[in-house]
């Protein structure tokens, strides 16, 4: 029984941080149809930006729990001034071209921006648990819990929340939903497309730098970060669905209960879980979980 | 007459065969260069790039620039190598085993560098090593882990100036036995490959032969790069074992150091980290008291108090801004070991430049200073260097050296952490350390 | 100037077969890796005219490269040309059961299905160490040619002989299928697959041979990677081996046969460079020199080979 709480809470906690690094991407490719590689960078990116802004902000001596406020500035900061960059300057132009191209675009996006961090924040790692460590703990089943861990699902739980209500309720998000149904149509109608793409892809990149800001406090912010985290946000995004909301959730929290219980009852199927979750979901259900069937055009 | 005749024939042809050799020496012997080029292939991008690529970079740079002008205390004084100065070609280790099988043949065909010093990924050094004998070139390998090089085939012109992963955690059981003889239970969280493996089960089974009553409760593989171990941490904290130990590196082991703290997984277990000391100089106060910290040899925080060492200390320290760790050390024995066997093929020959064969006999069974202390090459036929091991334990902190102070630092000799020559590692931990000569 | 394409191909050929007499070692060697490499992209290329894009080609690449190491390993075979043929066989093997899985999938589904197959291998080659030796991977020893012991320099002239000549095959076995039926209902299917389907053609039987050829080339790049590089590990079945095939696919261009060729040795080419020059900055060169191709070059580098050719023939 307390192991099943213990796995439950594990779960909870790395789905919290999954659904964090994997709703943009999700976003991205709902609204703009390419599978972006570069989101990975976008993490790293933010991580680096959270971390070094962390590390700053400790040494001026201010008051402590305004760091969480910190990894916030920082990952809008990281993710408006990128995001429109790489929108405008590169990714516009692939607009219309093969899936493919648009896939490989975003790899080279990703490649150089690999290198560029590391002209800008150096190859040394940066350290900025002091938010990790702020809170104290929280002790379940027997066992310690950092509070920043349920601070994280507090941030996760409110991104999706604002997300849906973004794109429900607001007059922008109802264009961005109409948009993703057709956007021939939509322009029709006068919807600014270009201006939703990039409104979009920046958005997107504030999710990515959000998730690596808010992780940058439990790990050692070094290069290739963003590497690991590529594979698990696409996985997650295909189990979920593509482009849905409620996907990434849904597949976050199977993978994170999946791979949590495999720690605590089969630690040899661990390296095993996210892929083996991801053909088992593509298998009964191709499309993914919360995956939509497109009208075929012949 | 006659006898006396034949004595100054004798000798007639013994100088004539001596000048002759010579002779053919000096034609077909190679010319003394005017630079000796050394390929330096090590991680200057991915993960393990920041923990152990660039310290063992830069020590290359520090160390390369002071021997060329000749600052570096004895027997290291000659200017160069034999007076001729280093000249570095530095290569990312990036790419995997096959684009590095393709670097190597470029450094020695196209870049013609006389030797090459480098890999830090044991499958690297598995793939580059058969290469390097078929190119007959120099190689030696200063920081990759595997036990398999020398104990599956002999080489001729491959070397490796550092100990490999048994001594690492045949070391660590030693030391938890010797200030924790009561421990009951263990468990163990390493990276899903080789070194994690490798590193796991030569410390369990050491344990399990030293101490047959000792119980496994957990065994932890996450993911290489996985930086979130949330769920693992748990497993641990639910199994509370006495002892826990770990072989992550970079920047795996400060993510995990940094998510244990508020989780007290330090006031349930005492913790094991076979390659702590790359950490101390980084997370300073992040690690408690109570934490045993390893240095793959007698390196860094543990290395001897010998003048090479404070010299080494001295100038990397004042050039990076920070103390070298043990990849620099482990880079500092290949330079310093190579350095050694060229100076002494020099003087076998007279000061005539050697050849690759030369300087590899040279090198061969050699014994050698560095900052790190004697090393041996003792197995493997001559070309597999064996060092002691230190571990300690950390204690308070040290508000001068902004680290974490160790005590209880015990240095177990080379022979006593080493599988004797001609016998497999594996083999020599299963039948209970035979030939260990411990303290 | 109306050279019809086969005599192009005999030149080529006849220009590699010079090449590896003329040049220097290490770039006999590395033009063997880009051959090896580019009869892998080959394999993407098989399949991108079907319009699926596989993340997973590793699967197979890997898996005949680890095949070779165990047929050595195991029973003592190092004779090249019964290494080559095994490995091969096990891949379109391989190939056969996982075409039964993923060939009803398109799209990014397709893409993400094969790279997590891919990956599975991947957790299975390093999982079972005492069977694949771990992440560490396994030597493959130099293999023996028709019974001949080769060593050093010859055995890699022949290893890069041996590229050669399947590469040659692989090319002309791609070129004869795109001009056949299957290759054409397989060019279809990628531009409106509903419109073959009406049109009574099997969708799924077309896929499927695509993905099987699309395997045994793949496979064959494996064997060639691994009796070159005389090494085998995971690395090769993890996603970015085929990440990077793809990469190259689109280098080349994915119209004709010779373009992924050619994008395989350039990009070869480019890596040992940046390498070189740029030891910090390689994966950024890297990066910025596909982008300008994909911008600026958008049928890849061989398409102005190609135009240029075309209009030589009128």
């Amino acid at each position: 029984m307390n192991q099943l709480l213990i796995i439950a809470v594990d779960g909870l906690v790395f789905a919290s941080w999954l659904f964090l690094v994997s709703v943009g991407l999700s976003l991205i490719y709902g609204v703009l149809r390419i599978l972006n590689i570069a989101h990975g960078s976008l993490f790293a990116v933010g991580a680096y930006a959270g971390a070094s802004l962390v590390v700053a902000y400790s040494t001026a001596g201010l008051w402590a729990p305004g760091a969480l406020g910190v990894l916030l500035v920082a990952a809008l900061a990281a993710g408006l001034v990128a995001g429109p960059v790489i929108e405008r300057g590169i990714i516009r132009w692939t607009y219309g071209r093969e899936p493919v191209m648009q896939l490989l675009v975003t790899f080279s996006v990703f490649l150089i921006l690999e290198d560029l961090t590391k002209l800008v924040w150096g190859v040394s790692p940066y350290y900025a648990y002091q938010p990790y460590q702020l809170l104290g703990q929280v002790r379940i089943g027997g066992i310690d819990y950092p509070a920043y861990s349920f601070l994280l699902l507090l941030v996760a739980a409110l991104t999706g929340v604002g997300l849906w209500w973004f794109v429900r309720r607001t007059r922008f998000g109802r264009v961005v939903v109409a948009v993703i149904h057709d956007p021939e149509i939509s322009v029709a109608m006068g919807v600014n497309l270009s201006r939703v793409y990039v409104t979009t892809f920046a958005l997107g990149s504030v999710l990515a730098a959000l998730g690596g800001a808010f992780t940058a406090p439990m790990i050692s912010v070094v290069p290739g970060i963003g590497v690991e985290v590529i594979v698990l946000a696409f996985a997650v995004v295909v189990v979920g669905g593509l482009g849905s909301l409620e996907g990434a959730a849904a597949g976050a929290l199977l993978i994170g209960l999946v791979r949590a219980a495999a720690v605590h009852l089969l630690p040899v199927l661990e390296l095993f879980t996210i892929y083996l979750v991801m053909a088992a979901v593509l298998l009964v259900r191709p499309l993914g979980l919360f995956g939509r069937v497109e009208a075929r055009r012949i | 007459m006659a006898r006396s005749a034949k004595g100054w024939l004798a000798v007639g042809l013994a100088l004539g065969v001596l000048v002759t050799a010579v002779g053919v020496r000096t034609w077909a012997g190679p010319v003394r260069p005017a630079e000796v080029r050394v390929g330096i292939v090590t991680f200057l991008s991915g993960a393990a790039a920041a923990p152990f690529g660039i310290p063992a970079r830069n020590a290359a740079e520090v160390i390369i620039s002071e021997l060329n002008a000749g600052r570096v205390p004895a027997p290291y004084n000659t200017p160069g190598i034999g007076g001729v100065p280093i000249r570095p070609v530095i290569i990312d280790e990036a790419g995997g085993a096959e684009k590095q099988v393709a670097e190597l043949r470029r450094l020695v065909l196209d870049e013609r560098v006389d030797l090459v010093i480098g890999y830090i990924s044991s499958a690297d050094c598995l793939a580059v090593a058969p290469v390097a004998e078929e190119l007959r070139a120099l190689l030696v390998m200063f920081d990759c882990g595997t036990n398999q090089i020398f104990e599956e085939r002999t080489y001729r012109y491959v070397f490796r100036t550092h100990g490999h992963q048994i001594l690492d955690n045949v070391g660590a059981a030693r030391y938890i036995l010797r200030i924790r003889p009561q421990v009951a239970t263990i468990a163990g969280i390493n990276q899903n490959y080789a070194w994690g493996q490798d590193s796991w089960n030569t410390f369990r089974d050491s344990m399990r032969k030293l101490k047959p009553d000792v119980r496994v409760l957990a065994e932890q593989f996450p993911r290489l790069f996985a930086g979130e171990y949330s769920a693992e941490l748990s497993a641990l904290l639910a199994a509370r074992p006495d002892v826990i130990h770990t072989s992550f590196w970079g920047g795996d082991l400060e993510s995990f150091l940094i998510q244990g703290l508020p989780r007290r997984i330090y006031e349930r277990s005492t913790l094991v980290l076979t390659t702590g000391d790359t950490v101390l100089p980084r997370l300073g106060q992040q690690i408690p008291p109570g934490v045993v910290i390893g240095a793959r040899g007698p390196h860094g925080a543990l290395a001897p108090n010998v003048p090479l060492n404070r010299w080494f200390r001295e100038v990397y320290t004042n050039r990076f801004n920070v103390r070298p760790v043990y990849p620099s050390y482990h880079m500092s024995q290949a330079i310093f070991g190579v350095k050694h066997a060229y100076e002494k093929a020099l003087a076998a020959n007279r000061g005539a430049w050697p050849t690759k064969e030369q300087v590899a006999a040279a090198l061969r069974g050699a014994t050698f200073d560095t900052p790190s202390g004697t090393i041996r090459m003792a197995l493997g036929n001559g070309h597999q260097a064996v060092e002691g091991v230190a571990y300690g334990i950390t204690s308070r902190f040290n508000t001068a050296t902004r680290e974490m102070e160790l005590t209880q630092v015990f240095h177990f000799p080379a022979e006593c952490v080493n599988p004797p020559e001609g016998m497999k590692s594996e083999e020599w931990i299963a039948r209970g350390f035979p030939g260990a000569r411990c303290p | 100037m109306n050279l019809p394409r086969g005599a192009l191909g005999v030149l080529l050929v006849a220009a590699l077969v010079v090449a590896g007499l003329v040049l220097p070692r290490w770039l006999v060697f590395l033009l063997a890796l880009a051959l090896a490499k580019g009869v892998a992209v080959l394999s993407v290329v098989v399949l991108m005219r079907a319009g699926l894009v596989s993340f997973g080609q590793g699967l197979f690449f890997a898996g005949a490269a680890y095949a070779a190491g165990f047929a050595m390993r195991w029973w003592g075979i190092r004779e090249a040309l019964l290494l080559v043929p095994w490995s091969v066989g096990l891949a379109v093997g391989l190939g056969a059961l996982a075409g039964l899985l993923v060939a009803r999938y398109r799209d990014i589904f397709f893409a993400m299905l094969t790279l997590a197959l891919s990956m599975v291998l991947y957790g299975v080659l390093i999982k079972a160490y005492g069977v694949t030796g771990g992440s560490d991977g396994i030597r493959i020893p130099t293999p023996t040619l028709l019974g001949l012991q080769l060593s050093g320099d010859d055995a890699r002239l022949v290893v890069y002989y041996l590229a050669v000549a399947a590469t040659a095959a692989a090319a002309w076995a791609v070129g004869r299928y795109a001009a056949a039926p299957a290759g054409y209902l397989a060019h279809a299917v990628r531009d409106n697959e509903v419109r073959v389907a009406y049109l009574g053609a099997p969708v799924s039987r077309i896929v499927y041979a695509a993905f099987l050829l699309s395997s045994g080339l793949a496979g064959l790049g494996g064997a060639l990677t691994a009796l070159n590089v005389g090494h085998v590990d995971p690395g090769l079945a993890y996603w970015t081996t085929s990440g990077e095939l793809v990469f190259i696919a689109v280098l080349g261009g994915t119209g004709t046969v010779l373009g992924p060729l050619a994008g395989a040795v350039v990009y070869e080419l480019i890596r040992s460079y940046a390498f070189k020059y740029a030891p910090y900055a390689w994966q950024m060169l890297v990066g910025a020199a596909m982008l300008l191709i994909i911008l600026f070059l958008p049928g890849g580098l061989w398409s102005p080979v190609e135009r240029v050719w075309r209009r030589a023939q009128g």
